[in-house]
């Protein structure tokens, strides 16, 4: 087990060099170059000279890219050209955010994805199997922009049951150490802080975690059907055990199998930050805060982030197969 | 049908007490409902089965034998149900109890050893926990001392080490290690019957032995009542008292084990007796295909020199009377397999898959290679075949070294060589139409235009026995000896000289195995062709092939005519491989 954690560790260096080279090259191949898209209305060739002499940008590829890469090394991802602040400082202060919002929209798709999937199965043809159907087409289909305005309007601006927009109302008072909202109101026991921020993650959560629930269900229905007339249990039943152990033990654990992959995947999508979402909301995490620097040509914050993002993607996914090793037997490597 | 089923019954247990009925099946049948309505997959069944006694309950696939002994279990699929007459278990009317009453039977009166021991274990649980929870779900052990007796029921059904196997999982047993294992549940909670399904026939012939001798044994001691389900005649033969034989939902005979099989009343017994790949000499069986009355005549007439003539037979089929090469010759073949170490540094071991095999294919001749999976003789094919390159050695096809041309000589190479594998299920495109199937290698090799390639088609179908209207239909809508014709047709499409049978007919039903057999050596006579014969059956063999290769751990361990490795085995290996056929006992009561 601790090989394959290292041995994908040791993977993630050519990942992320080969990610590095793409991403220099990417801003180096801009029509007019990323000194062009700084400036924009303010270019003069007289400025741009300076510029490029300043950023190094005139000399060998070659030895640009070097001093990127040893930049990169020393944890320097460059300056927001937005706001003034270290990229790496403006992604950690942004990630909580994104993660509670993760999460939240995970034990929604979790949390009603697999018990759905596996009543739909277990009663097949049934009412509840056709509309774990519809429920998760729903899911997949509408897109998550309208999803999101609609859960807005219906249940922040017409009933007003939630917060409209934001991680915290602008009333509240609280202190912040982690920059996790909710842990942090549970920390410091501001507990009605704790509330609020809960409260603000719901909607978009709920947003959020609409197609992975979809994709749950889905998985865990077709697992279900597929487990529960697998050979081994009949042979369980014929052992004369107890139902709920039938159930547990044997369909349900096996089922989850590729249920895990696909929860897996869905994590480390989210977790790359969910810009639609984060911006119908105005959710201050990675996603609003990558889709701002878009639009404001922020070229260090968008290779830096994305560099980000990609080791948390991995990282996500090497947490995944490990966790797959401890359900399934079979894939532990043995010594 | 059901006149013959009703009197045997009693004349089964002529003498025995009443009481020692354990299970009585009375007019039973049983309903699958589909979207066609009902489908009847057992009609009107009657038998008993007495305390300690072995019934066997023999059809092929599709018979309902499977489905009378899930009905017994209260096991059945859930379209499936009990629609007519009883199953008196003990006294209780098993199709109207309660399900949670059923619940309470298995595991602790009713027990079951499943078919496949690869699938029927909960691989993400380990083996110990498997029989643990069925001793504390049914009360006979508690949570903490289940697992001392789970130690002594894997010892009893001789696992080795039981007690550091019940920690591991499914994966890290063999094939036979399962099948105890699952025989050790089955028999966990001492049940009165014992349903056993095929529980061997997934494994190997030595292994098959080895278990069921402990299976018999086991159930003797304890008094165990079994019903068998099996396809294989010999083996019923071998295990049980009584033998009941269904065909397509029918009991169609039934009585002592003996009788059954030595006058059987039934058509469909007696073709089941006929088909059985029996350890009868090849001669008569070629003989009876052929419908020469000299050939049999030169068979039973000249016993003495049977070792001398399945040469001759080899001779006689290769053109010319002159001196004739090999259509292939193995010299001292070696693959070396290198294995992935685990780590990422680690060093990669070698695994000798094939060791210097020696083996020569007459032209027109039939070569069979036999031994146990893992011994070896996939991977010769798979060189013969050149889809592997021998490490070291040579293989020769034609005066040609195989594998030595460009690309070019490699297509030409596989015109003439033509593979036909184990199972028809997966080795047909399922998305393909049987035409396209068959027409998929005329079109790969540029046969002609469309006109041509049809009317091929149409030929080849014809020559194993296809319908034209079954050419349009899809793979899914064959039964399994219609999906080895297509493949057989598909192999012949270019007109190979060599066919290579990768346990061409291992998946099949002895019936269905017949036809196949017959049609292969009818497609011998008439177009020439020359076989190498992959199996693990010695049965097989001994129907078809002319010369034998017994291989084991990759090595050869004996090679001669069929007749010679039959009648006089050299190695105590090939010894045991030919005792291990179920059916031997058959054969001397014949």
């Amino acid at each position: 087990m601790l090989r394959l954690i290292v041995q994908r560790l040791l993977l993630l260096i050519p990942l992320l060099l080969g990610l590095s080279v793409l991403l220099f090259g990417w801003v180096r191949a801009l029509p007019g170059g990323p000194v062009q898209a700084m400036l924009g209305e303010r270019y003069t060739p007289e400025a741009a000279a300076e510029i490029e002499a300043q950023l190094g940008l005139d000399q060998p590829l070659i030895v640009q890219y070097g001093k990127y890469l040893l930049r990169l090394l020393q944890g320097d991802f460059g300056v927001s050209l937005q706001s003034g602040r270290p990229v790496l400082e403006e992604f950690f202060t942004r990630f909580p955010a994104t993660i509670e919002l993760t999460v939240v929209a995970l034990v929604f798709a979790i949390g009603i994805g697999i018990p759905l999937g596996y009543v739909a199965a277990r009663r097949a043809g049934s009412v509840v199997d056709h509309s774990a159907v519809v429920v998760s087409l729903i899911g997949v289909t509408v897109p998550v922009f309208f999803l999101a305005f609609i859960l807005k309007y219906l249940f922040a601006v017409e009933l007003g049951w939630f917060p409209t927009t934001g991680r915290q109302s602008a009333t509240m008072i609280a202190t912040h150490p982690t920059n996790f909202y909710v842990l942090d109101g549970l920390l410091t026991a501001e507990w009605d802080a704790a509330w609020d921020a809960l409260v603000h993650l719901i909607l978009p959560g709920i947003a959020l975690g609409s197609i992975p629930l979809a994709i749950v269900a889905r998985m865990t229905r077709a697992a279900v059907s597929e487990v529960q007339n697998a050979d081994y249990v009949r042979t369980a039943r014929a052992k004369g055990i107890k139902a709920s152990r039938l159930r547990g033990q044997h369909i349900l654990k096996n089922a989850m199998l590729p249920v895990v992959t696909t929860i897996g995947l869905q994590v480390g999508l989210l977790l790359s930050g969910a810009v639609l979402t984060e911006t119908v909301f105005a959710f201050s995490g990675i996603g609003s805060f990558l889709a701002d620097s878009v639009f404001n040509a922020d070229y260090p914050v968008m290779q830096g982030f994305v560099l980000m993002i990609a080791v948390v993607y991995a990282l996500v996914n090497l947490l995944v197969d490990v966790s797959y090793g401890l359900i399934d037997p079979r894939l532990r490597r043995q010594q | 049908m059901n006149d013959t089923a009703d009197k045997n019954p009693g004349a089964a247990g002529a003498g025995a007490q009443e009481d020692d009925v354990v299970l009585r099946v009375e007019d039973m049948s049983v309903d699958f409902r589909t979207e066609h309505g009902a489908a009847r997959a057992v009609a009107g069944a009657n038998l008993t089965v007495r305390r300690g006694q072995t019934v066997a309950i023999v059809g092929e696939s599709g018979s309902g034998k499977t489905t009378l002994a899930m009905a017994v279990l209260g096991l059945l699929a859930s379209n499936g149900s009990v629609a007519e007459g009883h199953i008196w278990f003990k006294g209780e009317d098993l199709g109207a109890v309660s399900p949670q009453r059923m619940a309470q039977l298995r595991g602790t009166e009713l027990g079951l050893v499943p078919q496949d021991p690869m699938t029927n274990l909960d691989p993400i649980m380990q083996i110990g926990r498997q029989i643990d929870e069925g001793l504390i779900d049914n009360g006979l052990r508690t949570l903490r001392d289940a697992r001392s007796r789970t130690v002594e029921l894997l010892d009893e059904v001789g696992l080795p080490d039981a007690r550091r196997r019940a920690s591991q999982y499914p994966h890290e047993f063999s094939g036979g290690m399962r099948q105890r294992a699952l025989i050790a549940m089955g028999l966990s909670g001492r049940p009165a019957l014992l349903v056993a399904d095929e529980p061997t026939s997934a494994l190997d012939v030595t292994v098959q032995r080895g278990i069921l001798d402990q299976l018999s044994g086991l159930t003797h001691e304890l008094g165990t009542a079994v019903l068998l389900i099996t396809h294989d005649l010999g083996l019923a033969a071998e295990r049980a008292d009584i033998v009941v034989v269904m065909y397509r939902g029918d009991i169609v005979e039934q009585g002592p084990a003996r009788q059954v099989l030595t006058a059987p009343q039934h058509e469909y017994t007696k073709r089941l007796m006929a088909a059985a790949p029996s350890l009868a000499s090849r001669r008569i069986e070629i003989a009876r295909e052929r419908g020469l009355d000299d050939v049999l005549d030169e068979a039973l007439l000249a016993p003495g020199e049977e070792q001398a003539s399945g040469a001759t037979a080899a001779q006689d089929s290769a053109a010319g009377g002159a001196e004739p090469t090999p259509l292939v010759e193995v010299r001292d073949a070696t693959k070396v397999f290198s294995i992935r170490g685990n780590g990422l540094f680690s060093r990669s071991k070698d695994f000798t898959a094939v060791d210097g095999v020696t083996l020569d294919i007459p032209r027109g001749s039939t070569v069979a290679v036999v031994g146990e999976s893992g011994s070896g003789k996939s991977t010769l094919a798979r060189m013969i075949l050149d889809i592997e390159k021998p490490t070291s050695g040579t293989i020769t096809f034609d005066g040609t070294p195989v594998g030595s041309g460009g690309h070019r000589e490699q297509i030409a190479y596989r015109r003439r060589v033509q593979p036909v594998f184990q199972d028809p299920y997966s080795s047909l495109d399922p998305l393909y139409s049987v035409f396209r199937a068959i027409e998929e290698p005329l079109r790969a090799h540029d046969y002609g235009d469309a006109a041509a390639r049809r009317a091929r088609v149409e030929e080849l179908a014809e020559q194993v026995a296809l319908s034209k209207g079954q050419l349009q239909r899809f793979p899914s809508e064959l039964s399994g000896g219609q999906r080895q014709r297509v493949a057989i047709a598909r192999a012949l499409a270019l007109s190979p000289e060599l066919v290579v049978c990768d346990e061409a007919v291992s998946a099949l039903d002895v019936v269905v195995q017949a036809q196949i057999l017959q049609l292969l050596a009818g497609l011998q006579e008439e177009l020439g062709l020359t076989y190498l014969f992959i199996t693990h059956d010695l049965a097989v063999v001994r129907q078809i092939a002319d010369r034998v290769l017994v291989m084991q751990q990759g090595r050869m361990v004996e090679e001669g005519t069929v007749d010679a490795v039959f009648d006089s085995p050299s190695t105590d290996y090939t010894r045991a491989l030919l005792d291990a056929i179920p059916g031997r006992d058959l054969e001397l009561a014949l």
